[in-house]
């Protein structure tokens, strides 16, 4: 058995278990087991890359593996990573780790929530793992199936309609995928015999262009929609809010950042021409979603809705810097998937175990918390202020990144509009600031909250995961970006090779 | 070459005490914590003036020219193969001068801070922000490239909104640290653009070659044009906003007035010593750039210093809380120091603003940090911050009187005090280059002067109050510091800036200029006397006065409304005519669109179910129908 | 063959007999009435089978088969559908097919 698949199998393994389990409270030992085992993996892992590496290996993927799967189509169980998805399958595993411990009280359905939950973690690892475009959007699926019970059964308030809109507009989304990826696939070959769903293999060819013009939107609004791409992101407040917590960390945290990985990774990687000709639309749709999600944030009174805004706003940033194609900018786009996946999953844990104690998500229903539970308000601080972009935090890095790389793009058009998105920093600041000083600061306002407990084992164990990882990247993010600098030279080179801008 | 790599200790140990502390503070003793981390701050500053001794009398000089030294750098993030922030140390002029002065308020204020903030709630808290402030102004001051700096710079933001924050349970403090965050976020915007603009062209964020007068970073962008003005004018004009946030030149400087809700020590460290010359710092970092390849960025810097300091300095007249006073007159002051920068050229006799910006610096430093000690050791006496609940302090409070008397008098401008120098060099080098400049500051230094002694003689003279403790001296741990800031005040008049810290790193020969010097004292004291008759004891002249200029008084006690407009800005416009639409937009028009679709297919499929109906008679007739439709069309249409 | 009755005969009987099938098929409530019409229907179609089979290919037997055929199905489909309709009724307490209508939206 390769590294590789034991990303998928542990976790079936483990919906195995946790099926057979009599006791309920089992259920969430034997899942921590799981993911924890995962984790280590995944340290294993960005070990293992990492040492590949140094040995001198060049190749554009390591650790590949293939099978054919389903033989009249050329359908491969192919899999592969390369510096990008390694940080990716590290990040969710950090994600799907903090999950677990933060939905450790769950009591309803608690074997089925959880049996649910490390689906949709197979789905992502599964998809992070796959350079089979057919593979790739299977467990694409496979991951935005489970959301659809999870929020549907677990959530809070309108679940019914929340867990709907967000699944129709993901099917909708990958109904446009679809044609894409077969676009893609029935030009994968220029006589027509050999036609591939691999991604290495695609790349070597040239997509005709009349095909890339009209198979690049597809995907790249069929991933986009994943990605929250204005006008594409409604489903994500609403689901977020009625999602559970756990759900709406492994949502926000990993499953927003397959449709930024699959916009790199499948619909510029494949198709650059096209992305180059058409880059200034979506250029400006998804600076709309900079600073549109900003400005949303604002406005609103539930941390939860606040939250998914900044996502929108934050998650905007990925798509904007990865059509920006050059190193710098997508190098900021991968790290900034990493930085808002965990400081996003750190906030709807943090909103997650809040809501428990107070019952309430208005802002304008709490207030002087900080005083009350000292350590849940500081995790708050902390997460806002990375939210915001605080250098010593992982949010700065990323956002610098972008920015710099965005500024250098040759065509003035693209430099102010560099100029528009960074402009969202100041009203990141305003929101986040805004909710910690209503949330947190000040004199107590409600007296039935003064003798709420502060943050409990599990919960610290949650939450400190997250924050040591941000940290981690925010004070040393050299590693992190010479890991991803270094993969991304193959499809850099594939982009200038083809577009001597 | 002298070895200066152990300067990175003057980074990490300020740091480590704020993990320290911040992580474990709460188990330690509140007392061993402050302690711990003044003796962090000591090591620090002991080894801040171990730098500037073998700076400034062992280093070597090329061409009689103090050289930049990049004591140590490592690459912390690679952007491209030039770009890429470093972190290091880069000991230059400025920079060590600067080191100086943080290390000495800082180490002052955490000394006062143990009496001052004895018995506080979340004392170890405050001795661990303030390591992390000192952690990043000291990162800001001797950082190596821009980039760096401008991490610090956030660094330093984050720090001030925590301090003035830290009675968190009071809602204006929230709103006052809320507020000085959001509007220097704003300029560091500015700040952030600029530096984007200036790698765009420049392709560097290192310091030592962007500043190289004959090197190609200053050349390059100068050349390329964008709405009438070079590139190079334009980064430095967004640069510029980034430093004028931080040091609450107008309009930037509504969040000053208000910071001043943070606890006094902090108001000393970071409102008036340290953080809000970082702007005038930056300036004079980027200054071969400004005066080289972007002079009217370099006006911009004029001008807006001038009518800060003019600006300012009326409102300190009429306020009547001693911070806030205080405060103004911080922002008047720095107001002269960006016109002495902005006056100055590179090099030569025509860089004596630059010198005498920095040497103002320098002083201003020291007697604004203890005149803010000191307020803080009256407020502590006297438990208000109003100079109406104030009167005849000096014979409670006597080692404060004549520190404070000092310190008035040093920036009243009245030799030989510090600020008689510093002063007369900016005077003179306002005098050399723009006559109307030269004007204004004349002016508010009569301004100063009078608004100085205002407060003095109404907290310590005037009217007899009766108190209801009997307000009694601080502790010696407030008062040492005061002692010593007071002696740095009087003395550091007589430090050789001209031949330290000057434009080009050589020495510049300058004297007291006469007809200026003369003149400034004069008006100094013509301010003092004025206020000698107002306010040495209770009088009415000064109601009279306030109604005799009724509207002018009014406009300048609520700070010409510019806090008013600001308000308006964000609460009216910003928050209801862009967020509010903006989120009312997001749920009815982009989400209804989505909603529509998917009730319109529902709609649809409601209309179109009867279909569906059960009778099997319904279906088969349906199908017979069409089975004979079907038939006649075959037979018709294959005839 | 050229005596006896022409085909055209056969043929309008059987069209008769098709479409009282139908209209009793689609008219009729009682489902054993409409068992009924669908014999009609069947058996009408084994009439053309015959007669196209004695007047087109008179030396060849398929059509005689299929008509067999058609009538050995019937038959089945007639038991078959009769347990249906007393399951029906065991269930619904009626047989008529409009009562019937719960396979819907």
């Amino acid at each position: 058995m390769d590294i590789l698949s034991l990303f998928v199998v542990i976790p079936v393994l483990t919906i195995t278990a946790i099926l057979l389990l009599k006791d309920t409270r089992q259920v969430r030992v034997v899942s921590a087991f799981g993911m924890g085992l995962q984790l280590l993996m995944a340290g294993t892992l960005v070990f293992l890359y990492l040492s590949a590496r140094h040995a001198g290996n060049s190749d554009e993927m390591l650790f590949v593996k293939d099978y054919l799967w389903f033989k009249s189509l050329n359908i491969h169980y192919s899999v592969g990573v390369d510096g990008i998805s390694v940080a990716m399958i590290a990040l969710t595993s950090l994600v799907v780790f903090a999950g677990i411990f933060a939905s450790w009280e769950v009591e309803f359905l608690r074997k089925e929530f959880f049996v649910s939950l490390i689906l949709l973690a197979t789905g992502v690892f599964g998809f992070f793992i796959s350079i089979d475009l057919f593979t790739m959007f299977l467990f694409y699926e496979l991951a935005v199936i489970p959301m659809y019970l999870l929020i549907g059964i677990w959530g809070t308030g309108p679940k019914e309609y929340s867990a709907m809109k967000l699944t129709l507009m993901l099917m909708g989304g990958s109904a446009l995928l679809l044609v894409g990826l077969l676009g893609i696939y029935f030009n994968s070959s220029p006589d027509a015999n050999r036609l591939t769903f691999n991604i290495l293999e695609i790349s070597k060819v040239v997509i005709p262009l009349p095909a890339q013009r009209i198979f690049f939107p597809l995907t790249f609004v069929g991933f986009g929609v994943l990605g929250a791409l204005f006008p594409f992101h409604t489903w994500s407040p609403d689901g977020h809010a009625s999602a559970p917590t756990a759900v709406s960390m492994l949502h926000a945290g990993v499953l927003m950042k397959l449709g930024g990985y699959g916009a790199f990774r499948v619909a510029i990687f494949l198709m650059p021409e096209a992305a180059h000709e058409l880059s200034w639309i979506f250029i400006i749709l998804t600076s709309i979603s900079v600073v549109y999600g900003a400005f949303g944030a604002i406005a609103q009174k539930d941390l939860k809705y606040i939250n998914a805004y900044s996502s929108v706003s934050h998650c905007g940033l990925v798509l904007f810097a990865v059509l920006m194609m050059n190193q710098t900018a997508m190098n900021g786009a991968i790290i900034q998937m990493i930085s808002h996946g965990l400081m996003t999953a750190l906030f709807f844990a943090l909103i997650g175990m809040l809501y428990g104690r107070t019952h309430t998500r208005i802002i304008y229903e709490m207030g002087g918390l900080m005083k009350i539970i000292p350590f849940l308000g500081v995790c708050y601080v902390i997460a806002g202020l990375a939210s915001l972009g605080l250098p010593g935090l992982s949010g700065f890095v990323a956002e610098a990144t972008i920015f710099v790389g965005a500024f250098q793009h040759p065509e003035l058009f693209y430099r102010i509009v560099t100029i528009l998105a960074v402009s969202s920093i100041v009203i990141t600041a305003v929101y986040v600031l805004r909710v910690i000083a209503i949330l947190l600061l000040g004199p107590t306002t409600n007296e039935h909250f003064e003798h709420l407990p502060d943050a409990r084992w599990f919960e610290k164990i949650s939450v400190v995961t997250l924050i040591g990882s941000v940290a981690a990247i925010g004070l040393a993010p050299f590693w992190l970006s010479s890991m991803i600098g270094t993969s991304l030279h193959p499809i850099i080179d594939k982009i200038i090779a083809l577009n001597p801008f | 070459m002298i070895n200066f790599s152990y300067t990175i200790w003057i980074l990490l140990l300020p740091f480590l005490m704020f993990l320290l502390l911040g992580l474990a503070g709460h188990k330690l003793k509140a007392k061993l914590s402050g302690l711990l981390g003044t003796f962090g701050l000591g090591i620090i500053t002991f080894l801040s003036y171990l730098t500037a001794y073998k700076y400034f009398f062992t280093s070597e000089k090329i061409d009689g020219a103090f050289q930049k030294i990049t004591a140590l750098n490592f690459t912390w993030l690679q952007f491209t193969d030039k770009l890429h922030i470093d972190m290091g140390v880069l000991l230059d002029p400025i920079s060590v001068m600067m080191l100086i002065v943080v290390t000495t308020v800082s180490f002052m204020v955490h000394i006062y801070s143990l009496g001052y903030m004895k018995g506080e709630k979340g004392f170890e808290r405050f001795y661990s922000f303030l390591s992390l402030f000192s952690f990043s102004m000291l990162g800001l001051v001797l950082a190596t490239n821009i980039f760096q700096m401008y991490i610090f710079w956030e660094l330093v933001g984050v720090s001030s909104f925590l301090l003035i924050g830290f009675y968190y349970q009071k809602p204006s403090a929230v709103r006052a640290s809320k507020k000085a965050f959001i509007v220097t976020r704003f300029a560091d915007l500015g700040f952030l653009i600029g530096i984007l603009i200036l790698s765009f062209n420049t392709k560097t964020f290192d310091f030592i070659s962007l500043t190289n007068p004959s090197g190609a970073a200053i050349s390059q962008g100068s050349s390329i044009g964008f709405l009438g003005l070079s590139v190079m004018t334009w980064s430095m004009i967004f640069v510029f906003l980034g430093g004028a946030g931080k040091s609450a030149m107008f309009p930037f400087h509504i969040w000053l007035p208000d910071a001043m809700e943070g606890p006094t020590p902090v108001s000393a460290l970071i409102h008036a010593a340290t953080m809000v010359v970082a702007g005038v710092y930056l300036v004079a970092r980027m200054f071969p750039i400004y005066a080289i390849s972007a002079p009217v960025a370099l006006d911009v810097v004029a001008y807006v210093g001038a009518f800060t300091s003019l600006f300012a300095a009326v409102i300190a007249c009429t306020q009547t809380d001693i911070k806030r006073v205080l405060a103004y007159s911080t922002m008047s002051q720095i107001g002269y120091m960006m016109l002495a920068l902005g006056v100055a050229k590179y090099g030569g006799e025509t860089g004596l603003g630059y010198m005498a910006s920095m040497f103002h610096l320098f002083t201003h430093a020291m007697f604004k940090a203890l005149l803010f000690l000191g307020a803080g050791a009256i407020i502590h006496s006297v438990h208000s911050n109003y100079m109406t609940d104030m009167g005849g302090l000096r014979k409670y409070l006597p080692i404060t009187h004549i520190t404070f008397l000092i310190a008035c008098l040093t920036i009243s401008g009245i030799p030989p005090f510090s600020g008689f120098f510093s002063k007369d060099e900016i005077l003179a080098a306002a005098f050399q280059s723009n006559k109307f400049l030269f004007a204004v500051e004349y002016a508010v230094a009569g301004i100063t002067a009078f608004y100085m002694f205002r407060i003095y003689f109404s907290i310590f003279w005037g009217k007899d109050t009766q108190y209801q403790h009997t307000p009694h001296e601080a502790p010696a741990t407030m008062t040492i510091p005061l002692i010593i800031l007071a002696i740095g005040a009087a003395v550091s008049g007589f430090i050789p800036f001209n031949k330290l810290v000057t434009s080009d790193g050589k020495i510049l020969e300058t004297g007291i200029n006469l007809v200026i010097a003369i003149p400034s004292v004069l008006i100094g004291l013509l301010g003092i006397g004025i206020a000698y008759i107002m306010y040495r004891r209770e009088s009415t002249i000064p109601d009279k006065l306030a109604a005799m200029f009724k509207y002018s008084y009014k406009w300048a006690y609520n700070k010409f409304y510019i806090d008013e407009l600001y308000l308006f800005v964000t609460k009216k416009i910003i928050f209801r005519y862009i967020a509010v639409p903006v989120a009312w937009f997001d749920r009815h028009v982009v989400d209804a669109t989505m909603n529509t679709i998917a009730s319109v297919t529902q709609g649809v499929s409601f209309r179109i179910r009867g279909f569906q109906s059960g009778q099997l008679q319904k279906y088969a007739f349906v199908f017979i129908t069409g089975a004979i439709m079907l038939a006649v069309l075959f037979i018709y249409l294959w005839k | 063959m050229n005596s006896g009755i022409p085909l055209q005969y056969f043929l309008i009987l059987a069209t008769v007999m098709f479409f009282t099938g139908v209209y009793g098929f689609l008219t009729r409530r009682n489902l054993i009435t409409i068992l009924m019409s669908v014999e009609l229907i069947l058996n009408s179609v084994n009439i053309n089978f015959m007669a196209f089979n004695r007047f087109l290919y008179p030396n060849k037997l398929e059509g005689m088969f299929f008509s067999l055929f058609i009538i050995a199905v019937a038959a089945s489909e007639a038991a078959v559908a009769i347990a249906i309709i007393i399951n029906i009724y065991r269930r619904f307490t009626t047989i008529n097919v409009e009562d019937v209508n719960e396979m819907k939206f």
